[in-house]
C-alpha cells in the first residue's frame, strides 16, 4: 500500500514540478529509468516469491542505475554510446519480461 | 512461520493491508522512478531541440538533413528541366499550329471559301457589236491567272477558282453554271500594273475582246473587295493520307 502511494506520490510530483533534466544527464535517465523499473520488478517477483529482503532490493535498485549509466557513459566515451544503450534497453527489457512472466503465474496461475 | 508457505496473492494482499517498515523503503524507491520516469516522459515531449544529443547523433541528423537537401536539389533540377522541355514543346507546337493557319488561309484564299480584299483591277467589258466569244472570256482568265491574279469574281455574283467552268448561255454566258449577261465586270486581286499588263499586248484577250466587238475598260484599284464566295466541296471519298 505504503509502496504503491510513494508510486503515485513520485508520479505526482513529476508532474507538478516539472523539472528540468540536466544536460549532462539526459543521455543516462532513460537508462537509469529502465533499470529502476527492471529493479522494481524483480523485487516484486522475490516479494511474490516470499525471498523478498529489502536491503537487497535497495542494492540491487541502485547497482541497477549505476551500471546501467556507468555503461552507457563508457560507451559515449568510446564513441559506441547510442549501440551500447540499445544493447542495454534489450537486455533489460528482456529481464523485465521474463520477471513479469513470473509474477504473473503467482497472481493468476497462468 | 505458518505450516505451508503463503501463496504469491496473500503475500500481495498481506502488502496492502499490513505494511511494514520495508515498504517505506520500497515506497521512497518507487517514488524516485516515477519522479524520474515522468521527467524523462516530459523532457521527451518538449524536447525539439537537439541538447543532449551525443556528437555521433547530431553528425547523423546533419547528414540526413543534407541528403535530404541534396535529394530536393535534384528534384528541383529534374522538374525546372521538365519544365523547359514542356515550354520548348509548346512553343514548337504553337509554331506548327502558325504555320498550319497560314497554309490553310493561303489554300482557302485559292479555293475561294473565304471573302479576301486587296489591291487589284475591276474590268468592264460592254458589248457595242456582237456577243462575246466565250473563248475570250477564257482567255482573259487565263492570262489573268497568268500576271499572278488571286482571286476573282464574275458581276460580283460568281467566284473565279480552279475549277470554274465558262460556256456559252442564252443571252450571255454561263459562268458555273450560273447565266450571266453583259456587261461583265471581272474584279481580281493580285499586283495591278501587272494585271493589266497582262491584257495589252499585241492578240492579247483585250485585242480579242475588240475584235469580238466589245469595248474593254481596265481600272486599277488601290483595294477592292470580293465578297462572293464559293462553298468548299465535301470530299465523301478522298482523305488526307497519314504521312504528315
Amino acid at each position: 500500500m505504503i509502496a504503491a502511494l510513494g508510486l503515485l506520490v513520485g508520479i505526482l510530483l513529476g508532474i507538478f514540478l516539472q523539472p528540468d533534466v540536466p544536460v549532462g544527464l539526459e543521455p543516462y535517465l532513460p537508462i537509469a529509468v529502465v533499470a529502476a523499473l527492471d529493479a522494481v520488478f524483480g523485487g516484486l517477483r522475490a516479494y511474490l516469491d516470499g525471498i523478498f529482503d529489502d536491503k537487497v532490493f535497495v542494492i540491487s535498485f541502485f547497482s541497477n542505475v549505476v551500471i546501467a549509466a556507468a555503461i552507457v557513459y563508457l560507451g559515449d566515451k568510446l564513441g559506441v554510446g547510442g549501440q551500447l544503450s540499445t544493447g542495454v534497453i534489450v537486455v533489460l527489457g528482456i529481464r523485465i519480461f521474463s520477471n513479469v512472466a513470473a509474477i504473473r503465474r503467482h497472481l493468476f496461475h497462468a | 512461520m505458518p505450516e505451508s508457505p503463503p501463496s504469491g496473492r496473500e503475500r500481495l494482499r498481506n502488502a496492502l493491508l499490513r505494511p511494514g517498515r520495508p515498504q517505506v523503503v520500497v515506497a521512497v524507491l518507487l517514488a524516485i522512478v516515477g519522479f524520474a520516469a515522468m521527467t524523462e516522459v516530459r523532457a521527451n515531449q518538449q524536447d525539439d531541440t537537439f541538447q543532449g544529443l551525443r556528437d555521433q547523433e547530431l553528425i547523423d541528423v546533419l547528414n540526413g538533413l543534407a541528403g535530404a537537401s541534396q535529394r530536393a536539389q535534384a528534384e528541383i533540377t529534374r522538374l525546372e528541366n521538365t519544365r523547359a522541355e514542356l515550354l520548348s514543346s509548346t512553343s514548337a507546337r504553337e509554331a506548327a499550329l502558325e504555320q498550319a493557319r497560314a497554309e490553310g488561309q493561303t489554300l482557302q484564299i485559292l479555293a475561294g471559301t473565304v471573302p479576301v480584299t486587296g489591291p487589284g483591277i475591276r474590268i468592264t467589258i460592254e458589248e457595242v457589236d456582237g456577243p462575246v466569244d466565250v473563248d475570250s472570256i477564257l482567255d482573259t482568265v487565263q492570262e489573268l491567272r497568268t500576271a499572278g491574279a488571286e482571286a476573282m469574281q464574275f458581276n460580283g455574283e460568281v467566284r473565279v477558282v480552279a475549277q470554274t467552268s465558262f460556256e456559252d448561255g442564252v443571252g450571255g454566258i454561263e459562268v458555273d453554271g450560273r447565266l450571266l449577261e453583259p456587261p461583265y465586270v471581272i474584279d481580281v486581286i493580285g499586283e495591278p500594273a501587272t494585271l493589266s499588263g497582262g491584257l495589252v499586248f499585241a492578240q492579247g484577250p483585250i485585242d480579242q475582246l475588240e475584235g469580238d466587238g466589245a469595248s474593254v475598260d481596265v481600272v486599277q484599284l488601290e483595294s477592292l473587295d470580293i465578297e462572293t464566295i464559293r462553298p468548299g466541296p465535301n470530299p465523301r471519298f478522298a482523305e488526307p493520307a497519314p504521312t504528315q
